[in-house]
């Protein structure tokens, strides 16, 4: 059996006096599509942080596909995908194109060229987000939805193993969120990428994922979506606040 | 002008300095400007004035100072800086722009005291401070073209590490880049383009030939190269037109450079709003 793609134990993070992590254990197994929900300041972001190595717990352990994450030296296997918001700079003097081939850097190598084949390789990745008639568009004037798309191009484009997602969807206009976690379903299902993303969007993904963790500095709930979603409200409020309760869609599921 | 250069030693050091400095302080301004670091090449040319100023005085009371060109305590001033600056941005995590006027008012400090120490050197110093054609020596050249090897051979071999980190620096952490050491050897090699460029643009200047032509490039480029190509075209343009107005009016280069770019950079901006006009008529 394949081991985990990641294995937290014990894992605590404290930012000066404040904790924002209390002794989290958890896994993420091959072809997962895992939503971390939690209110704000629940610490999900710092989990994410820490899963990446950006930053180091102040006790615990994490390895990444079975390897001590100190040791770990793939780092191409795992995409990422930062919010919008927070991350780019915006205004970039760039075409999507260059923005998206920028994600082989790491893959290519120190004192090395980008591959011969960075053009179909691109390419390739964006099509599989539905954009590849925007290559030479300036990054900049693309909308908040097709800049995340890019962004889910350029963590494809080194084919890694598995994305990791910050709140994709911050700053994407509501029509267009459904269409983007389809995309996302279709990456995890077609091309058997897992997927870990933190997201608010508790009921417009349900449908889409496959496992749940719920989040407030400790793990409240991990398993199946299945399992979460025969939570009730009051379980619900205990760890994340008042403002989640299940929906009842038309369809008589939660 | 072409027979002058022929003829005069020092014609020839200042346009060879001049047209080198034009390639490699536009490409690495290119960098700077995307990763909104444009003030700390005004900090780092400050603190290299600390440096010229101090070899300037100690070569007045200190024999070996006296033989060594002021340009390398000024490159070493520069390269302190830059490290300076980083351990400052650590320290202050949360207000690292702090460290940008510490570092630019240590310079001018260190500089003022150096300067009144030292009597008699006014001249060297108007040169230093506004650059000088007469006063590029041979020495200088080598240096410059030494500098130039070493930012070429670094924006070469790390181009696709420094793309990512300038266009999102977490995004170049995650996926697992040396982000911090290339940022490090960033600031290193910052540092000795601003103290190599001040001998023909003057400290007070460098950092504008930095950014000026970048702030006309990105305003008609469409991707990130097309923009270090049309930096370099006006960095280049605004070196040449700039030594060559210079050396007939006899003016100090650093301010004929500056102003021609900024010439350039108003003539980009007119274009600009004349092409976006004209596409809005087309459209209506």
């Amino acid at each position: 059996m394949d081991a985990p793609l990641i294995e937290i134990k014990d894992i605590s993070f404290e930012y000066e006096e404040t904790k924002a992590l209390d002794n989290i254990s958890m896994k993420v197994e091959k072809g997962d599509f895992l939503a971390i929900l939690g209110p704000n300041g629940s610490g999900k972001s710092t989990l994410l942080k820490i899963m990446l190595g950006l930053i180091k717990p102040s006790k615990g352990s994490i390895k990444l596909f079975g390897v001590d994450s100190k040791n770990f030296k793939h780092r191409e296997w795992i995409g990422y995908v930062s919010q919008k918001s927070n991350s780019f700079n915006s205004g970039f003097p760039a075409t999507v194109k260059e923005v998206v081939a920028g994600g082989l850097a790491k893959k290519a190598g120190l004192f090395r060229r980008l591959p011969k084949t960075v053009d179909e390789d691109v390419l390739e990745a964006m099509k599989s987000v539905g954009m590849e008639a925007f290559l030479d568009r300036s990054i900049s004037e693309l909308s908040g939805g097709q800049q995340q798309r890019v962004f889910i191009a350029r963590a494809l484009v080194a084919k890694p193993k598995m994305l990791i997602l910050d709140e994709p969807t911050v700053g994407i206009d509501h029509q267009n969120v459904q269409a983007f976690y389809d995309m996302l379903a279709a990456l995890n299902r077609e091309k058997n990428i897992t997927l870990v993303m933190v997201t608010h969007d508790v009921d417009t993904v349900t449908d889409r994922i496959s496992h749940v963790a719920c989040l407030n500095q400790t793990i409240h709930f991990h398993g199946f979506k299945e399992q979460f979603q025969t939570l009730s409200d009051e379980e619900r409020a205990s760890w994340y606040g008042h403002s989640v309760r299940k929906i009842h869609h038309a369809g008589g599921g939660h | 002008m072409i027979d002058a250069i022929f003829t005069y030693d020092f014609l020839q050091n200042a346009f060879g300095a001049g047209l080198i400095i034009g390639v490699i302080a536009p490409l690495l301004g290119v960098f700077i400007v995307v990763r909104r670091l444009s003030l700390i090449a005004d900090a780092l040319s400050h603190v290299t004035l600390a440096g010229i100023a101090g070899s300037l005085y100690l070569s007045q009371s200190v024999a070996v100072f006296s033989a060594l060109n002021p340009l390398f305590l000024g490159i070493a001033a520069s390269v302190g800086g830059s490290v300076l600056i980083e351990r400052l941005r650590t320290l202050y995590k949360h207000y690292e722009e702090l460290a940008i006027p510490i570092i630019l008012s240590a310079g001018i400090g260190f500089g003022a005291i150096f300067i009144s120490l030292a009597q008699g050197f006014s001249n060297d110093l108007f040169g230093y401070l506004f650059g000088s054609v007469s006063a590029v020596s041979r020495e200088d050249l080598l240096i410059v073209v030494a500098i130039a090897i070493v930012v070429l051979a670094f924006i070469v071999v790390f181009f696709k590490e420094l793309f990512v980190l300038s266009f999102d620096d977490e995004y170049a952490k995650a996926s697992g880049l040396p982000a911090k050491w290339i940022h490090f050897m960033f600031m290193i090699v910052t540092a000795l383009v601003i103290a190599g460029s001040m001998r023909i643009v003057g400290i007070l200047l460098v950092s504008s030939l930095m950014t000026i032509p970048v702030a006309a490039a990105m305003r008609v480029s469409k991707s990130f190269k097309q923009t270090i190509t049309l930096s370099i075209i006006f960095g280049e343009a605004s070196v040449i037109a700039g030594l060559i107005s210079a050396f007939y009016f006899d003016l100090a280069p650093g301010g004929t450079i500056v102003v021609t770019s900024i010439l350039l950079l108003l003539l980009v901006l007119i274009y600009k709003k004349i092409a976006v006009s004209v596409k809005r008529g087309a459209i209506a």
